[in-house]
């Protein structure tokens, strides 16, 4: 069964984390070691990063086919950091996952207990939405 | 250039769907399935995905005693992610235009819904090419390569 | 008699790849068709010769492979026209594989790269097409290496294909006023190939088709059709002394390893030794351009036992030199590094002015990148550190912005101490 798994960040305008270095260095090993021991396991679909929220832009259908394009968002807005979409044999294992995800360490290497939100993925043809 | 391009909703927005005709449902449909055909008819399609319900939803938080901390609650505000397209593309704007498609498929009434649709580059497993803003765009706009006998992408002096 | 598949059969097809369809499309008339018609027997060939063997002939049965299905072609256009008798073009389309065979030009693989690489097509275009008939990759490689699905680059080919068809290229070679403005745009696809490949080795566990490896071999290609050509030379040059660096630029973490950082006994000296000869062999024909010009730089740097031995003089002079020839941010931006290194950090700083209201530049990550570097070397850490997080923050490679983040990270420790 397939889920994703998403990261979000409410960074808009705060910038990139201004940990030590060693603690940096200690985050980025623990995402990549998670990554391989995912795809060793085979449960490893894709691992993706997005750019940086302050780049981000909503769009809405304009008038005649031009869309209107906006940087502005609210403070509070979640944006997507990151996903994971993993092929496990049931519901938990994908929390487990999750819950890896989650407690990466971040200053003072204490583990992040980032929200990690697990969505179920539509297995049906690709054209399917909702 | 990857762009992902992602359609959200809150619960309510997606129980009033839910609550439209059998057909305005697949027109609505329709035109996104047309977008996703046009896409790959231009060669800029890379992955497009539809996630379930929003009640099906869990957010996790670490672990306690081993277990994964997991929460099905959420404040009735939040936007959920209902899906999204993955486009490789020349330009931003090309990305822009495309989320402008799928903003404007049709509700109920048959009128663009405009909903907003985000849009995220990809950040990539791999070094940056050294191009130099909007000179890489120029270079991949759609219109003939530049006859500069000159190249446009340089390696940086610093990260080679 | 057949030989058994090894480790050399794949490059074997892949450069026979475009001897089959310069003769295929030659005699069919259709290079479009006879791409298609070429690449269903390369798959045919990845197929059966490692089960059945390589033929004798590998040319002959690619070649006879590919005709049937033009032939198969021909024959369901007609049924489809539904005609009821045998017609002339029936026939012409059975031709004997022999004298397709040696319809063959030495110069096709030429024809091909400056067709792959007209001016009409985009670059992205350009580069699935000459990875396709000029490389003799698959479409499954070709999607594998630039991370898009197969049905996705076999679209992108078949419509630069139809802008070929459309913008009547004939199949010959450019004449030699042709060739002063499409040898350019043929070095740049092939540049372009390169770059892709070079910046991607980073993600070594992705198992991506080595598209460095690629460009350099179809630029030696290129090299040996057009060996008067000083920037082909100049553009080789460049490429075997940037890809000798490779081994070294990606740390155990997959972290990224700056020039002045890196272990250079991890440097390929052959690949050095080989770019230097060209490169000497280069500069001694009239006119200097800007790949021999990139390919100078990267000797001079590729020279020197270690960092400090760099000799940026030279540098500098060069950078001076591409910035007259071909002028664009990106070299302002490395001669502001060069000038930093040999007249200090705020003559850096100072040519970096220039560029703050060029649009070109706007929100892109490496002004602010080169910006932070000429800040530390001056000691102003606090803006410094600024600047590296607001590049990290622009950057859309993920180990630059590891790198970025950490910089400012290691900076900040040493404010403090």
């Amino acid at each position: 069964m397939k889920y994703i798994l998403m990261m979000n960040t409410m960074r808009a305008g705060r910038g990139v984390p201004q940990w030590p270095e060693k603690d940096l260095k200690a985050h980025i090993a623990f995402m990549i070691g998670l990554n391989k021991e995912l795809r060793q396991s085979g449960e490893l679909i894709s691992a993706e990063g997005l750019s940086f929220p302050d780049q981000a832009k909503l769009v809405r259908a304009g008038k005649d086919g031009v869309p209107i394009t906006e940087g502005v968002f609210p403070e509070s807005k979640e944006f997507l950091a990151g996903y994971w979409i993993v092929d496990v044999d049931s519901p938990e294992r994908a929390y487990a996952i999750a819950a890896k995800v989650s407690g990466a360490p971040g200053p003072g290497g204490a583990p992040l207990n980032m929200p990690i939100e697990v969505r179920p993925i539509m297995s049906g043809p690709p054209s399917e939405m909702l | 250039m990857k762009y992902i391009l992602l359609m959200s909703g809150t619960k309510a927005g997606v129980d009033s769907y839910h609550a439209w005709s059998q057909k305005d449902i697949e027109a609505h449909m329709a035109v996104l399935r047309s977008i996703t055909n046009d896409l790959s008819g231009s060669g800029e399609f890379v992955a497009t995905q539809g996630l379930a319900e929003p009640a099906e939803a869990k957010v996790v938080r670490g672990e306690k005693n081993g277990m994964p901390v997991t929460d099905g609650i959420f404040p009735e505000s939040k936007e959920f992610l209902l899906g999204y397209w993955i486009v490789d593309v020349a330009t931003p704007e090309r990305a822009y235009a495309i989320a402008g498609r799928i903003s404007a498929a049709p509700d109920r009434a048959g009128a663009p819904t405009n909903m907003p649709i985000e849009v995220r580059r990809f950040a990539a497993y791999e070094q940056s090419k050294s191009q130099g803003g909007n000179a890489e765009n120029a270079a991949h706009s759609g219109k003939p390569a530049t006859r500069k006998a000159a190249p446009d992408e340089i390696k940086g002096e610093q990260e080679k | 008699m057949t030989k058994p598949w090894d480790a050399t059969s794949e490059h074997l097809l892949r450069e026979l790849a475009p001897q089959v369809l310069g003769s295929v499309a030659r005699r069919f008339r259709d290079f479009s068709s006879a791409e298609d018609a070429v690449q269903e027997a390369m798959i045919a060939a990845f197929t059966q010769w490692p089960q059945e063997g390589v033929p004798e002939n590998p040319r002959g049965w690619l070649i006879q492979v590919a005709s049937r299905r033009m032939t198969d072609r021909v024959r369901s256009e007609i049924a489809r026209r539904q005609r009821e008798t045998v017609v002339a073009s029936d026939v012409e389309a059975t031709a004997h594989v022999d004298e397709i065979e040696s319809d063959m030009d030495p110069d096709d693989t030429l024809i091909l790269l400056f067709m792959c690489c007209h001016p009409a097509l985009t670059s992205s275009s350009a580069i699935a097409l000459t990875l396709r008939a000029v490389g003799g990759l698959t479409t499954a490689e070709i999607a594998n290496a630039f991370l898009v699905p197969e049905a996705t680059m076999a679209q992108r080919i078949s419509r630069a294909k139809q802008s070929i068809k459309a913008s009547g290229v004939p199949f010959r070679l450019p004449s030699p006023q042709e060739r002063a403005v499409r040898l350019p745009t043929a070095l740049h696809v092939l540049y372009l190939i390169f770059n892709e490949g070079y910046a991607s080795s980073i993600g070594a566990h992705l198992q991506r088709l080595d598209l460095a490896r690629e460009a350099i071999r179809l630029t030696r290609d290129a090299k040996a059709l057009i060996p008067e050509d000083g920037e082909v030379a100049g553009l080789l040059a460049l490429m075997l002394l940037t890809d000798a660096r490779r081994a070294a630029r990606t740390g155990p973490d997959e972290e990224l390893i700056p020039l002045d950082k890196q272990d250079r006994t991890l440097w390929d000296r052959a690949e050095i030794s080989e770019g230097i000869e060209l490169l000497t062999a280069a500069l001694s024909k009239r006119s200097v351009g800007p790949y021999q010009l990139q390919a100078a730089i990267a000797a001079v740097h590729d020279e020197a036992a270690r960092a400090q031995d760099t000799d940026w003089p030279q540098i500098l002079a060069l950078y001076e030199l591409l910035k007259r020839v071909s002028p664009s941010p990106m070299v302002t931006l490395n001669h502001a590094i060069a000038a930093a290194m040999v007249h200090g950090p705020s003559k850096g700083l100072e040519l970096l002015r220039t560029l703050d209201t060029d649009a070109r530049l706007a929100g892109h990550y490496r002004l602010d990148a080169v910006r932070a570097h000429l800040l530390e070397m001056v000691g102003d850490y606090e803006i410094a550190i600024k600047h590296y997080r607001i590049a990290a923050s622009r950057t859309t490679s993920i180990p630059e912005r590891n790198y970025l983040m950490t910089q400012a990270a290691c900076l900040a420790e040493r404010k403090l101490s």
